[in-house]
């Protein structure tokens, strides 16, 4: 199922004058473009917008695996490039067989497929970066020539218990048993989903803050 | 309302002031952050995004980041008003546009903007006025260290902070400068010197214009990549090439002047001309003819014009803000209403406004 993101989500546009003017258009026709799609070529990332009829179309070619340029009215920066569909995101060498399979590969936090992440150039939550690491790797090395964070850090420590290397990761679990918690009461298993919410309760406790524990305090 | 304040002021970074504000209209650092226990914006649900939009707004409200902030609900404004903010520069197009809980924080210099669920949960912005990223980043990082002490944002050590976007992932950092460069232009060397900028992985953006097509000369270069690179080294990044490109622009403006000055000085009082004098004038036009005049100033071929008045003419003759100064008198056309404006303010000195009135 193809899903369009929702306006508001084009950080495509930080490239390609969002400041002022319309609303983005689609590269092939007058309609709004719904489709964001992030591809690389090259080294080169490129952003294509489309409205979802031209969205199935493209896509639809790319996985045939013969790419169509929708040409590159908006970005200064596009100019010349053609299209090498979908590879890009999934490394050199994949099969259809094998994007099938990685396309129904989802989330365990907040449930997105690769195949909308694939779709929309926009990821569900925090977890799909640990969910999708291994076809993230060849996508963001691609973009930064790097895939190691070397900047700043945030500098409070994790929870005492809490692996430091999965980061913010433990508290991003919340998403997961935030949507568990709602399917329980949806089928009423009102015990699973109590339990569901203690283990948020748990988790949230455990990450507060120190300057809001400090507040509550006072 | 707070927002009629802003009409009748002008931000800082319209001051024209600041190091090479000749040519360096601003210089602007963002951060994407995101908080750990929520989906990204575009995965929300409606109840997430309230959540989101409520603890960031309370939590930051509670830290001081060394300004006063005043918090504007996007989600309940009016589009005029949303459009009035994207004039501004204090949100972004998409943020205007989108659906559901957000908001944003700014201070009353409108040097620092906190945009509440963009396409990140939070966008922190400080915009400071000519060549001055060193300032703009110092000041961010304060801001971004007394809310970090409130929240958890998303991290990882690999990674670094994770953004919705993986073009943002890492540093989560943009750094931009605003460039008047017209004498670049009139002189076609522009895009030999932008395709230079691409080959040391900066982006080129027309401002104010639709695609490629830069409307009065304006364009924004910044970091095209975020991760792999400390903050300082991307900020560096961008702060090398400026004086390249500052040393550029002055020279093709020397050249004109000493080379073309009949000329130069036509086009640029003829642009002066039909500002002063249209009686109805587009948005486009009217940018490219007010770049013409700021250069006509600069270059000391225009006497009676304040850099600020021109920069501040730039925002004030877009659509949104024209339509707020006239107060909804909508019986005119914008194109009218701008050329009765700029009429105004030419004669009278000072620039009139009709929304004091309220
Ligand atoms: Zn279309
Ligand atoms: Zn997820």
């Amino acid at each position: 199922m193809i899903q369009s993101s929702s306006p508001g989500t084009v950080c495509a546009g930080e490239r390609t004058g969002r400041t002022c003017g319309d609303a983005m258009k689609c590269q092939q026709c007058d309609n709004p473009a719904v489709f964001h799609i992030t591809e690389l070529e090259a080294g080169n990332v490129r952003e294509v917008h489309l409205c979802e009829e031209h969205a199935r179309v493209y896509l639809n070619q790319s996985e045939g695996g013969d790419g169509g340029d929708p040409g590159e009215p908006g970005a200064v920066e596009g100019k010349g490039q053609k299209g090498g569909g979908l590879s890009g995101p999934l490394g050199v060498g994949q099969t259809a067989e094998d994007l099938a399979v990685l396309d129904k590969r989802c989330c365990d936090m907040c449930g997105i497929t690769f195949f909308e992440f694939r779709n929309q150039g926009r990821l569900g939550c925090p977890h799909d970066y640990l969910q999708f690491e291994k076809e993230l790797d060849p996508l963001i090395a691609n973009i930064h020539g790097a895939t190691e964070h070397t900047g700043r850090r945030p500098s409070r420590p994790v929870p005492e218990g809490v692996d430091a290397g999965s980061g913010t990761d433990g508290l991003t679990a919340i998403i997961g048993l935030r949507r568990g918690m709602k399917e329980a009461i949806s089928r009423e298993d009102y015990e699973s989903a109590k339990e569901s919410r203690d283990a948020i309760r748990g988790i949230e406790d455990a990450w507060t803050p120190p300057a809001k524990a400090g507040e509550e305090n006072a | 309302m707070r927002l009629d304040t802003l009409t009748n002021s002008i931000g800082e970074w319209l001051r024209g002031t600041g190091p090479d504000s000749d040519i360096v209209m601003s210089s602007r650092v963002r951060l994407a952050r995101n908080l750990a226990q929520f989906p990204f914006v575009s995965r929300a649900t409606e109840q997430d995004r309230a959540d989101t939009e409520r603890v960031l707004r309370e939590r930051i409200a509670a830290v001081p980041v060394g300004r006063e902030l005043d918090y504007i609900d996007v989600g309940h404004l009016e589009e005029i008003d949303r459009r009035f903010l994207v004039e501004r520069q204090l949100i972004s197009r998409e943020h205007a546009d989108a659906q559901g809980a957000r908001g944003v924080a700014i201070d009353r210099l409108e040097q620092v903007s906190l945009m509440i669920n963009e396409e990140d949960h939070l966008r922190i912005q400080c915009l400071h006025s000519g060549l001055d990223l060193h300032g703009a980043w110092e000041q961010i990082k304060v801001v971004d260290d007394q809310i970090e002490r409130a929240v958890s944002y998303a991290f990882h050590p690999r990674w670094g902070y994770l953004t919705a976007c993986p073009t943002n992932v890492g540093t989560g950092i943009r750094v931009s400068v605003m460039l008047h460069l017209p004498a670049l232009v009139i002189t076609r060397q522009i895009d030999k010197v932008f395709r230079s900028l691409h080959k040391i992985s900066l982006a080129v953006r027309g401002l104010y214009g639709e695609g490629s097509q830069a409307m009065g000369d304006f364009y924004q270069i910044s970091n095209q990549t975020t991760l792999g690179r400390t903050e300082d080294e991307l900020v560096q990044q961008v702060a090398d090439v400026v004086p390249v490109l500052i040393d550029y622009e002055r020279r093709a403006r020397d050249f004109l002047v000493r080379e073309t000055q009949q000329n130069v000085h036509d086009q640029v009082s003829r642009a002066y001309g039909i500002l002063r004098t249209a009686q109805t004038i587009s948005n486009e036009e009217t940018m490219q003819l007010l770049s013409r005049v700021r250069m006509g100033v600069l270059l000391g071929l225009i006497g009676d014009v304040k850099l600020s008045d021109i920069n501040s003419l730039l925002i004030r003759t877009q659509p949104a803000h024209l339509q707020k100064l006239r107060g909804g008198d909508e019986d005119s056309s914008d194109d009218i209403e701008r050329a009765r404006y700029l009429r105004r303010h030419f004669e009278g000195g000072d620039s009139p406004s009709r929304a004091t009135a309220n």
